[in-house]
């Protein structure tokens, strides 16, 4: 004891801020540990499925692997060249450029229309809401089962109806020129009416004193939709492009059912393109780059979308 | 939430009374027509006979002899039992996980001060902004490394946790007054009654919202379980019917498609018609699923 004393003095003289520091540590761990506790079982399951997921798919990205049993070799950025001189790739990347804009846009000026039209409630406007929302809740594969025989040559719905007043009756699904328009149709029956309810939102806080002012100073309809409506809809706006954009890249279920990227690669989608490297060809490297690719694509816009979010009044 | 309560009010005076020109709303009841044709050509084609024969198929008018043949061969063709029972363990099993760790979860964020708090607030936010669907390929390697492949909860297993089921926790715990916890806290109760007997009960509406966001998407998911799943015993029913869809396509047997699109749909159509405002309000909540 004597001994030990003069020893521990000159060390605890120096230690102490430092001991100090990891006490307050432990202190706040221990207050926090309740805290981890309630955390932990969605922390594990968000590590294993999402932060796991985003570095593994850095990590194959490195690594050539053609079949599963092939041994691994590491390539290094040679799977993301491989993926960008990929005509199949490069072709899916356009494909999806031109179906996001062209879903985007007239989903969301019908969107805009239905809103508008239907900003009274009643009996028959809450009808049309809940018919324009329908296809919303279906899954894309029964939308496109659907669809399968709408577009079916001759018989099929839209052929037999109002095809027969066309000059030349076109092979909707199998033209590569009329293909990915088709795909596109279904699109925007989904999304149109799933738009419509942030529209509808969005219209509820145009504040009704400024519209009366405008009424009485004798501002017209369009006048008032243009210089007030629209512009108080901005972020309503922003907010539905995001999302849109987001599903021109996650929805491709119909695409799958209906053309399988066909035909001659007209209607092949990035993802459809990942899921092909994937499953289809074994390449996981290269499913990975493409996947990398896309996701430092989106990292922009998830952006966006986050600070929409946040300035959403209300918005989770 | 202010945006749902605002959502069931009529637009102001001046918007509804003259903003909508009256060719917009005819306009928007046609379309609302199109939009219905694909539902009510599967209603008239499911109950058509099939000695109809192909060329009446595209009739909308119903026949007049209809007949309950279709959705018999679908039932017997498609497994359809099968594929249901899958798609709800499915949903129930993803919907279950998720009360326990989004109720935690939100708890910790909506009551508790820890170390870390932003750090790991902005960690849950991550799950939104990365887009999960694009993580199919490294997740399902790592399903395969865990046994997992070709079950039923290598299919659930990354829907466990949710980041916006947990946000919406979150919001729904932080509106309860802290006076009705500080009451229990006196009577002694401890951290899981508070829970369990204060927080959860209170929260109805927004665990049913969050339980129609949750169950409707897995109900429509497709591509995950499509990568998943090999057995043909254990498809959920949206790759059942895309399955189905291929092999009556090639007999032509629309009506037997018809059929088995309608009993996918069906389940969630028809609670829809029941609960339209909830489901209405509940997407409008969901923002970004």
């Amino acid at each position: 004891m004597s001994l030990a004393e003069p020893a521990a003095l000159p060390v605890a003289t120096s230690a102490a801020p430092r001991l100090h520091v990891l006490k307050r540590f432990a202190a706040g761990f221990k207050a926090s540990l309740p805290a981890y506790l309630l955390l932990l079982p969605s922390l594990i399951f968000l590590a294993l499925f999402t932060y796991g997921a985003m570095g593994r798919v850095f990590i194959d990205a490195l690594y050539q692997r053609t079949t599963p049993k092939a041994p691994v070799r590491f390539v290094g950025l040679d799977n993301v060249s491989a993926v960008l001189a990929d005509p199949a790739f490069t072709g899916a990347v356009v494909n999806n450029l031109i179906y996001a804009v062209g879903t985007a846009i007239p989903s969301i000026g019908l969107a805009l229309l239905f809103a508008l039209a239907l900003a009274r409630t009643n009996a028959v406007t809450s009808a049309l809401r809940a018919a324009l929302f329908l296809p919303v809740l279906i899954p894309m594969v029964a939308a496109s089962a659907l669809f399968l025989f709408i577009f079916l040559p001759n018989v099929g719905l839209l052929d037999y109806n109002i095809g027969r007043l066309l000059p030349v009756l076109p092979n909707w699904l199998g033209d590569p020129d009329i293909a990915l328009s088709a795909i596109m149709v279904i699109t925007i029956w989904k999304n149109a009416g799933y738009y419509m309810l942030f529209f509808l939102a969005g219209l509820q806080a145009v504040p009704e004193d400024v519209m009366e002012a405008a009424h009485l100073d004798g501002a017209g309809p369009f006048q008032r939709l243009r210089y007030i409506i629209l512009p108080e809809l901005k972020p309503t706006f922003l907010f539905v492009t995001v999302i849109a954009t987001l599903n021109a890249v996650t929805q491709v279920d119909h695409v799958f059912v209906l053309t399988q990227g066909g035909p001659s690669n007209s209607t092949n989608l990035v993802l459809f393109y990942i899921y092909q490297q994937a499953v289809e060809h074994y390449d996981v490297g290269k499913a990975s780059a493409a996947t990398l690719l896309t996701l430092a694509a989106l990292m922009g816009l998830t952006a966006l979308s986050f600070r929409t979010l946040a300035n959403r009044e209300g918005g989770p | 939430m202010n945006l749902i309560d605002r959502l069931f009010r009529d637009a102001p005076l001046a918007t509804r009374r003259e903003i909508t020109p009256k060719l917009g709303f005819v306009l928007t009841v046609l379309l609302a027509l199109v939009w219905l044709i694909p539902f009510l050509w599967m209603g008239v084609a499911t109950l058509r006979p099939a000695s109809d024969g192909i060329n009446l198929m595209a009739e909308l008018m119903p026949s007049l002899k209809p007949t309950l043949d279709n959705i018999r061969d679908a039932w017997e063709i498609g497994d359809f039992p099968r594929y249901t029972l899958n798609t709800t363990i499915i949903c129930t099993g993803i919907l279950l996980v998720q009360f326990v760790t989004i109720t935690l979860a939100g708890f910790a964020f909506a009551r508790l001060a820890f170390a870390g708090k932003t750090l790991i607030f902005y960690l849950f936010l991550m799950q939104l902004m990365l887009v999960p669907v694009l993580l199919i390929v490294p997740n399902l390697s790592l399903i395969a490394q865990l046994g997992l492949y070709d079950t039923l909860t290598g299919v659930m297993m990354p829907f466990f946790a949710s980041a916006f089921g947990t946000f919406l926790m979150r919001q729904a715990f932080e509106a309860i007054p802290t006076e009705l916890e500080d009451a229990a806290l006196i009577d002694g109760a401890g951290l899981f009654q508070r829970i369990r007997h204060i927080y959860v009960p209170l929260s109805l509406p927004s665990f049913s919202a969050f339980a129609i966001i949750s169950v409707t998407s897995h109900w429509n998911d497709f591509l995950w379980p499509l990568m998943v799943i090999n057995s043909p015993d254990k498809r959920p029913l949206t790759v059942g019917l895309s399955v189905f869809t291929k092999t009556a396509e090639g007999t032509q047997a629309w009506g037997t498609i018809a059929a088995g699109t309608l009993m996918v749909i069906a389940p969630l159509l028809v609670t829809f018609l029941i609960f339209q405002k909830r489901f209405i309000s509940s997407f409008v909540t969901s923002g970004i699923k």
